[in-house]
């Protein structure tokens, strides 16, 4: 007879198996992409006014004269050894941005993602449940109120009435200078710099300047996710196993919690795994609000520049924590789900 | 023997946007311990609305009036919280699509456990499982297969899975709701003889709904004959099969198919709507036998034997039948218009 033990490791192992191709398909489209899009990084690095012969030397310099297939095998082979190469256009090692501005990112998009999952859970169930009363209604205009709110807006507005008006909360940076200067890097995360070193006022700083951008970010996305999980709920508690486990006498808080809310949930991670790729998106612009020193800044500044280098690398890394996170929500959906592993 | 359900003019109703649908319409029936009866009819005629509305399981914005006593309490007017209480471990209730009605999140255990821990809080673990295993054991299905889930079943297992987890409270009133319509007739004969053997081991009474008169002839002690809304015949299984009086039944008995069947009798029409349901008797359209007061006045329950009712002017009472009512009537076009 099947064990759940077992099946689940297989299934982990067959998932992780799949992710070489993934990548290997990812790098290969990003390099591809990069080549046919418009622009050479040469001229646009010395400003668009060097005489062709300058440009030439140094696209020769810099490899870009040769064949393509030779570019991407030596692409490849850089990337294997864990070498991101350097900027064209200002000579920084793109691993280090990478390390440095998506450790930036990563701690945005992290609270960002709390407060999405939080409002959204809170609100999408609480809205389910109660359908059609007046929270249900409140819950719904809400929801399309702050996902139909641009981002920036949003951020905006926080940033005039919390920052601005009531002076509660800084408006832009990862932190104070005082405690950016006085910081130790482990993790390159603030956040957990912080904790390590047991600095306390750091920490309240750091925390202080993350709530704005934040939250701004994960209500936006809460505007997705409360849609989605109200209508799993409705959906969920017209279900045949909701009206069994009633004739059964099950009261209607077990019902509600253990059968309704728990189900309706299953396909809600699933588009949370999704929704990273989006929240890493719309951090492109709340940091650019927030003047937030991350990876998605970065990428624009390196876009406009048509930045080979800088760009594949950074998009390379946002594919990977997409794919990432499609691992962790398979992974989490087969646990919940036992259907999934088989 | 005494009746551990008795239903006293029930009716249940609902809204829907074309005006209230009176799914079923002041209905009477009585259910004694360790007896079986079969409530049979076509689709749609309230049969799965009546055996919910017992156990007060109806959708939102139903209503229901009348009288549904258990052990003489009136479960119409209890308090939900209460009604709620009694769901398991005194009326049970069993489903026709049993693919869905276990949560496919939960172990076989979790089910039982929820069950089990929800109408007896004072049951230690053990005895938890050793209630539902034995439970399930009678079902057919090994202690081996406690800890999986729902979709390692087939659909089979899944009904007796379901049966197990009504009778591991040992209700003493069990609605099977059509239990093997969605089943092939080898598992259906497994399920039958499972819900035979109930009044054997458990004395529990059990109402059975069913649109398969064969089903009825073999497991059921008596039948009701339900149509539009209405109880139109009610008797020990064997008179009713033996003698059917209400043409209805008659007809019903004759639309079945057997080894001797050469050709296949349907009745013409199909059941009414019930927001508009017809006047008089509402199976008038339909009946061979229409007579001139049958569209013109509603029947009155008579009993032709002490043991049986009916509800048709064919039996009475004369008095009531105006001069005249009871030469032929033609046969309304609308039914035979419907049918095309």
């Amino acid at each position: 007879m099947n064990q759940t033990g077992p099946s689940l490791k297989r299934y982990a192992i067959t998932r992780l198996a799949l992710v070489v191709p993934m990548v290997f398909i990812l790098l290969t489209l990003v390099f591809l992409l990069m080549r046919v899009a418009p622009g050479n990084p040469v001229s646009a690095a010395l400003g668009g006014h060097a005489p062709p012969a300058v440009i030439k030397a140094i696209s020769h310099q810099l490899g870009y004269d040769k064949p393509v297939y030779v570019q991407y095998a030596h692409y490849l082979g850089q990337i294997i050894r864990g070498n991101f190469g350097t900027t064209i256009s200002d000579r920084r090692s793109v691993g280090s941005i990478i390390l440095v501005n998506g450790a930036a990112t990563l701690e945005l998009t992290f609270f960002a993602l709390i407060v999405a999952i939080v409002v959204g859970v809170l609100v999408g169930l609480v809205s389910g449940r109660f359908r059609d009363s007046p929270i249900d209604a409140g819950g719904r205009l809400f929801g399309i109120v702050v996902y139909a709110t641009p981002v920036f807006f949003l951020g905006m507005l926080a940033q005039l009435v919390f920052g601005i008006w009531l002076n509660w909360l800084p408006t832009s940076d990862q932190a104070s200078p005082i405690t950016e200067a006085l910081l130790q890097t482990h993790t390159n995360i603030f956040f957990i710099d912080a904790i390590i070193d047991g600095n306390w006022t750091a920490l309240k700083d750091i925390v202080e300047h993350l709530i704005l951008p934040a939250t701004t970010l994960g209500i936006v996305y809460g505007g997705v996710f409360i849609r989605l999980i109200r209508i799993n709920v409705i959906r969920t508690l017209k279900e045949d196993y909701i009206e069994a486990a009633r004739a059964r006498g099950i009261n209607e808080r077990s019902v509600v919690y253990r059968h309704a809310f728990r189900n309706a949930l299953v396909p809600v991670i699933t588009v949370v795994g999704l929704s990273i790729a989006l929240l890493l998106g719309g951090a492109i612009l709340t940091e650019t609000t927030f003047n937030w020193p991350g990876i998605g800044h970065e990428l624009y500044v390196y876009l406009q520049n048509r930045d080979y280098a800088a760009v594949q690398g950074i998009v390379v890394v946002f594919a990977l924590v997409v794919v990432a996170a499609s691992i962790v929500i398979d992974f989490a959906t087969a646990f919940i789900d036992p259907r999934v592993r088989y | 023997m005494s009746a551990v359900l008795e239903v006293r003019n029930l009716r249940l109703w609902y809204g829907t946007a074309r005006g209230s649908v009176r799914a079923v319409d002041g209905v009477s029936l009585e259910i004694a311990a360790g007896s079986v009866l079969g409530l049979v009819g076509e689709s749609g005629c309230g049969k799965s609305t009546l055996g919910r509305g017992i156990l007060g399981l109806l959708p939102e914005g139903a209503r229901a009036d009348g009288e549904v006593l258990y052990k003489g309490r009136n479960l119409v007017t209890m308090a939900p919280r209460e009604l709620r209480r009694l769901r398991g471990p005194d009326l049970g209730l069993i489903f026709q699509e049993p693919m869905t009605r276990l949560n496919p999140l939960l172990r076989i255990e979790d089910h039982f456990r929820e069950t089990l821990e929800q109408h007896e809080s004072k049951l230690t673990d053990d005895a938890i499982r050793r209630r539902s295993l034995d439970t399930l054991g009678r079902m057919g299905i090994p202690p081996t297969r406690f800890r999986q889930y729902p979709h390692e079943f087939s659909g089979g297992m899944r009904q007796r899975i379901m049966i197990a987890l009504a009778l591991v409270l040992r209700p003493s009133l069990l609605v099977a709701d059509e239990p093997t319509t969605s089943l092939d007739v080898i598992v259906e004969a497994q399920i039958l003889r499972i819900l035979a053997d109930l009044k054997a081991n458990f004395d529990t009474a059990l109402l059975l709904i069913t649109h398969n008169l064969g089903i009825v002839a073999e497991a059921c002690d008596r039948v009701a004959v339900m149509y539009a809304g209405q109880i139109a015949e009610e008797g020990p299984a064997r008179d009713v099969f033996a003698e059917p009086k209400h043409p209805y039944t008659r007809e019903l008995l004759r639309s079945t198919i057997s080894l001797e069947t050469t050709e296949l009798h349907s009745i013409p029409g199909a059941p009414p709507n019930l927001i508009t349901p017809p006047t008089g008797c509402r199976f008038h359209p339909r009946c061979p036998d229409v007579m001139r007061v049958c569209p013109a006045r509603d029947p009155i329950e008579t009993r032709p034997e002490p043991d049986r009712r009916v509800l048709c002017w064919l039996y009475g009472p004369d008095g009531d039948i105006p001069p005249g009512g009871t030469e032929p009537a033609e046969r309304e076009r609308i039914a035979l218009a419907e049918e095309a």
